[in-house]
């Protein structure tokens, strides 16, 4: 049971960070679906980054640098992401053109790249799992309690940081404020003297950034540094999510842990047939499902979409 | 006094959208031929770079892997009808502005509603009433794998991007269950089984998927064009105020179309099953419901344009895959080659909607 | 140079397209006076102030503010020039609250904390006299709430000119006197205030100076106090053109519509119309004058089958049958399943009554298109009406083939009524039908209603311009707050005695829920 809380707190972290980026480019009007390549690009960059850095130490002889060697994948994955951030809302900010499209585009040549990436990567990036993963020394010292709270490596950590951070500056300050107009509304947002196009680049750009953190942290944290081609399926999740927590990045949080605990649920739990199994896999889509007919059919003004959700603002339109 | 509040020159660019002066039609092809020619330009570049051959070798060798030998025609031209296909089923609710992402999942329900059928009934029926069923009941679970989010979008405004994509993953899992419930071995894994799959004509093993696709792709531009149902399509997704005021049921012509476009997936679903692959697998469809959204987009939601799209999807995707043989770079590049390709054309879209206007001039450009 | 003037406009072109919106324009505004800007509808009032306020951008031209000149380049520009404009449609987050809104796009340069806005806002409507609930969200409010918070967003930015568009069209009577009580204190406070109206009434309550706009040009400026309505009105209209418009005596009327007791709410449970009981007859065209936005849309689309009602009836009286239809809770493919006749020229041309992406022919079968029992299309006989039409009403295009959007609003009208017409209904209604057009194309359509009233159709007109509808109407109703407080004869009604009825206060005014 405990092993199946640990577990779910890790994955749920990596969705995390997906849904938070996500839900920071959606706030701004973006429902960008090129999440699933960004994560991707993300993960490969960092671990390609972390490949040089151990690559070069190691063959000057030196000691690995335990923060470098977290600081440096991160710093590579966050520039990887939110490059991809930037040419998705370059498309469709600068060039109007469909989100949903470019989104789907995105997610091809990201998987494309990511898979190319990896493929000149050395293993010996293996070798910064291990930073990635240390945890808090007195942890093993508060028995189940340590184990829960302090166990897991800095990325957990920091996605609550993030989560929670957003959550912050969307509701409480003046940014936040503003990316809310411009997701809701980009024409009154526009009137007030916001600037839609920057506010959008600006959000989904750092928003693909922390996204792409959910991918290293897939891989270096959750998987231990091997590389499985599976990050995209991550990245939906990370979408169902966004709408299973209303957009709210505090939500997510409890909400990730949950995600995560559903999708490996399967592993844990005895009695289940193996085909069974593949059913419980299904979960999270199906509670996502039930989220969003759920807030369809109350059609409050409340935990709606942003209003203008993949919508295009073009200021002369009429 | 002046000199401080001029300091702000004149905006030098403004984008403008085309209203009534529209553009002829041959600039709307020599700009997206531009770009893919321009796309092509880029990622031969960046082939080149990677692989170190000429871009003239990276191209003929593109042509090579598409085009080489009978067998390699026959499969490129086997992929383009199942991205054809699919690319079909999406755009009738494209076109009423139904964003169905779910065709990944449509397909592969109706392709698992056919393995089901060859697997049960297969040795218990002939095959002509076999085959029959095999259709009746891909078409059916497609359907009602594109039903589902329709109802819940016509009464309640559910939001059917994020649904029909949360029902792919659904479907990949219902597939992954029946896979271990069916294979005995418990490898989740299920053996071929080509003597229930579609007759095969001549020795043209896809002769008849071919026939098909080019059977739906008429019956579907017809349907689009020149049918009752196809015009309420239309008035729908241009304008529901409209479609009111003529009293088109608009939430009837939401489900009846979904049924439309699910029912084709779900013959996808039966060509790659029973047709090809006599098997299923989770990554039956690999990726294909997506890749159709942008075919069909791209070619303006015409089913006619859609076998150009199509065609150019496969081309990069197989070229791209023989490049990566032959001069051994990872096969990942065609994936980043699409991507680019797919990226340039979408981006080209602008130019023939909006026209840049250079004020320095101080005219604007007629 | 004059150092009073706190706006000045000088020699402004805007085109959309082919067409001029404002063509030369050159105004000015002192400071601390209330500057009325009359003209009507598509006279180019508001795309004039929106260049103002960094909406659009003019092809040629310069604005000057306090005697410099600016560039305008974004409505943050206008609001670094602390110029401020209220939008007809409000530019207002619906999630937000009052606050909210009101803090959007403020960096005043201290920390942001919503308490301490809401102080200062109290503050602002504590000093020009608004009543508001600061925590209160937008999808809560009245129109005339999301109004005020429209004012006191520009107020806060500490806005020295204030552009009104039309801010009186959605305000009852009571609603209009409080506003323009608080446009004169602003006036007081040394502000200068710019109110977009085409209500020559208003113009004259409230204005210093008038400036009129004629398509799209300027056409002079006046003080209030020196010039009268007819004056005005000539400015506004040009040459006095006689309307001229042919009208005979109804022949043979019986009835042939008849609304009884009508009362339907809108979505946010507002009552939009009350009561309402008229007949139209055959052969007759029935006026319908108010106010923007009094309930005359919802008249036409309830009568049509686009809008539900809560109480009443509408009882049409078949020609040809004579059989007697109840029309209530009926869609319009119900309506014409009757065999009803009733053809209807909505408000929204490309919104509703065509589709713009598509081309003549095939918006000529939107009403038919349903014929047959074939699965498929007819295209032969709208081809056949799309070339009559084309011809007979003269419509500028380069085919049968054009997409509608393409057209110019003349032209795209003339489609619409043409097809309207072409179903030889029984029930013709009209709503706004010539607002946008020029003068030509609108007796193309005077005319064309004339020919259906002769040929016994019972026509239904909702208009804007009194003239016109004194002119061309047998009767007219006046609607107002969704109310009818009169029905006139259109031959001996005088203007005043509509204007008056269009805008005196019914009886549970303010009462609404």
């Amino acid at each position: 049971m405990l092993a199946f809380i640990v577990s779910a707190i890790r994955l749920g972290m990596t969705l995390l960070f997906g849904s938070t980026g996500e839900t920071i480019t959606e706030k701004s009007g973006h429902l960008n679906l090129g999440i699933p390549g960004i994560m991707c690009v993300g993960a490969s960059c960092g671990c390609y980054a972390e490949y040089i850095y151990i690559d070069s130490v190691v063959s000057k002889g030196l000691e690995i640098n335990s923060i470098l060697a977290v600081l440096i994948p991160v710093l590579a994955t966050l520039i990887g992401g939110a490059i991809m951030g930037v040419l998705f809302s370059f498309l469709t900010v600068t060039l109007h053109a469909n989100q949903n499209v470019t989104g789907l585009a995105i997610t091809t040549l990201g998987v494309g790249i990511s898979d190319y990436m990896i493929d000149k990567t050395d293993l010996i990036y293996i070798r910064g799992a291990a930073y990635f993963k240390a945890s808090l020394p007195f942890a093993s010292k508060l028995g189940w309690f340590g184990e829960v709270f302090f166990s897991h490596g800095v990325l957990v950590y920091l996605a609550i940081i993030i989560a929670v951070v957003t959550s912050f500056i969307l509701n409480r300050t003046r940014i936040g404020l503003h990316l809310r107009a411009v997701g809701e509304n980009p024409a009154t947002a526009d009137a007030a003297g916001i600037n839609v196009s920057l506010y959008r680049y600006v959000a989904t750009s750092i928003g693909c950034g922390i996204a792409g953190l959910g991918g290293l942290s897939f891989i270096m944290d959750y998987l231990n540094g091997n590389w499985e081609y599976v990050i995209d399926d991550i990245g939906w999740l990370a979408i169902a999510l966004v709408i299973f927590t209303v957009w709210k990045p505090n939500f997510a949080i409890i909400g990730s842990i949950i995600f995560g605990g559903l999708y490996i649920a399967s592993s844990y739990i005895t009695g289940v047939s193996f085909a069974g199994k593949e059913l419980f896999k299904m979960l999270p889509y199906i509670v996502t499902i039930i989220v969003l007919i759920f807030t369809s059919m109350r059609s409050k003004k409340k935990n709606q979409p942003p209003q203008s959700l993949g919508l295009p603002y073009f200021r002369e339109e009429r | 006094m002046f000199k401080n509040a001029l300091k702000n020159k004149t905006p030098l660019i403004r984008v403008v959208k085309r209203g009534r002066d529209a553009l002829p039609w041959q600039f709307g092809i020599l700009v997206r031929a531009i770009a893919i020619i321009s796309a092509l330009i880029v990622s031969g570049i960046i082939i080149m770079m990677l692989s170190g051959k000429n871009p003239i070798e990276v191209y003929a060798s593109m042509f090579d892997g598409v085009f080489g030998t009978p067998r390699r025609i026959w499969n490129t031209l086997q992929n383009t009808v199942i991205l054809l296909c699919i690319s079909l089923a999406v755009t009738p609710a494209f076109k009423m502005r139904f964003w169905n992402c779910g065709a990944e999942g449509q397909v592969l329900v109706g392709g698992l509603a056919t393995v089901s059928v060859m697997m049960f009934l297969g040795d218990k029926l002939p095959l002509p009433l076999l085959l029959v069923i095999m259709l009746a009941a891909s078409v059916l679970a497609g359907m009602i794998w594109a039903l589902i989010p329709a109802v819940f979008k016509s009464i309640w405004n559910t939001n059917e991007t994020l649904f029909t994509l949360m029902m792919n993953y659904v479907a990949i899992q219902l597939v992954a269950y029946f896979l271990k419930v069916f294979a005995k071995d418990g490898s989740g894994v299920l053996k071929p089984m080509p003597q229930f799959g579609l007759p095969v004509i001549g020795k043209y093993q896809f002769l008849l998927n071919i026939i098909i696709v080019a059977v739906v792709t008429v019956i579907v531009y017809i349907y689009l064009k020149y049918s009752k149902h196809g015009y309420e399509i239309s008035v729908v997704g241009e304008s529901e105020n409209t479609a009111k005021y003529i009293g088109i049921g608009v939430k009837k012509v939401i489900i009846r179309t979904l049924a439309v476009s699910g029912a084709i997936c779900g013959i996808t679903g039966l060509l790659l099953v029973g047709g090809t692959d006599h098997t299923i697998s989770t990554s039956t469809v690999g990726g294909q419901g997506f890749t159709a959204i942008m075919v069909s987009w791209l070619a303006k939601f015409n089913p006619i344009y859609m076998v150009l799209t199509s065609f150019l999807i496969v081309f990069l995707d197989r070229g791209a895959g023989q490049i990566a043989t032959k001069f051994s770079i990872p096969s990942s590049i065609s994936d980043i080659v699409t991507g680019i390709i797919l990226l340039f054309i979408i981006g080209c879209e602008f130019f023939l909607t909006y026209k840049i206007v250079i004020s320095k001039s101080g005219r604007e450009e007629k | 140079m004059n150092n009073n003037l706190a706006l000045e406009c000088r020699n402004i072109t805007k085109t959309f397209g082919r067409v001029y919106a404002n063509k030369n324009c050159s105004l000015d505004v002192k400071k601390g006076e209330i500057l009325a800007i009359l003209g009507e509808n598509g006279s180019g009032k508001t795309t004039l102030m929106n260049m103002v306020a960094g909406i659009y951008f003019p092809d040629s031209g310069k604005i000057f503010v306090n005697g410099q000149e600016v560039l305008i380049r974004s409505p943050k520009d206008a609001f670094e020039q602390k110029i401020g404009m209220i939008h007809q449609h409000f530019k207002l987050v619906d999630v937000f609250s009052a606050v909210e809104n009101i803090a959007l796009g403020v960096d005043d340069g201290n920390k942001y904390k919503l308490s301490n806005i809401t102080k200062k806002v109290i503050e602002i409507t504590q000093r020009y006299g608004f009543i508001i609930d600061p925590e209160k969200k937008i999808y809560d409010m009245s129109v005339s709430e999301k109004q005020t918070v429209e004012i006191i967003k520009v107020l806060y930015r500490g806005a020295d000119i204030l552009i009104l568009d039309e801010p009186t069209a959605v305000l009852t009577p009571q609603e209009t006197e409080k506003l323009f009580a608080v446009l004169r204190r602003m006036r007081e406070d040394g502000k200068s205030i710019i109110i977009i109206t085409h209500k020559m009434h208003e113009v004259l309550s409230i204005s210093d100076r008038v400036a009129v706009l004629r398509k799209g040009e300027h056409v002079s400026t006046v003080n209030t106090a020196e010039t009268n309505e007819t004056e005005l009105t000539e400015m506004m209209m040009g040459e006095k053109i006689s309307l001229d418009i042919t009208r005979s005596e109804p022949v043979n009327s019986v009835p042939r519509l008849e609304v009884k007791n009508i009362t339907s709410f809108n979505e946010e449970g507002r009552k939009v119309l009350d009561d309402i009981s008229f007949t139209a007859y055959s052969g007759e065209i029935l006026g319908i004058a108010g106010i923007a936005g009094s309930g005359q849309r919802e008249l036409l689309e309830s009568i049509a089958g686009l809008h539900n009602l809560a109480e009443g009836e509408i009882t049409y009286f078949d020609p040809i049958t004579n059989n007697i239809e109840n029309l209530r809770d009926k869609t319009p493919l119900q309506i014409r399943d009757l065999g009803v006749r009733l053809s209807f020229v909505p408000e929204d041309r490309l919104g509703m009554g065509l589709v713009g992406n598509m081309d003549i022919i095939d918006n000529m079968m939107l009403r038919s298109y349903t014929k047959g029992k074939s699965a498929f299309l007819e295209r032969k006989e709208p081809k056949d009406l799309a070339d009559k039409i084309i011809k007979d009403l003269n419509v500028a295009t380069p085919g049968a083939t054009t997409p509608v959007r393409q057209l110019s609003g003349g032209n795209v009208q003339k489609v619409l009524v043409g097809r309207e017409i072409a179903s030889s209904p029984s029930v013709l209604m009209a709503a706004y039908p010539v607002r946008g057009l020029d003068v030509n194309a609108s007796y193309t359509i005077y005319n064309l209603l004339n020919e259906q009233k002769v040929s016994g159709v019972a026509v239904i007109f909702v208009g804007e311009d009194l003239d016109v509808l004194l002119e061309l109407c047998d009767r007219i109703l006046v609607i107002n707050s969704g109310k009818i407080t009169g029905i006139v004869d259109g031959r001996t009604a005088k203007k005043e005695e509509i204007g008056l009825l269009m805008v005196k206060s019914t009886e549970t005014e303010g009462e609404e829920k």
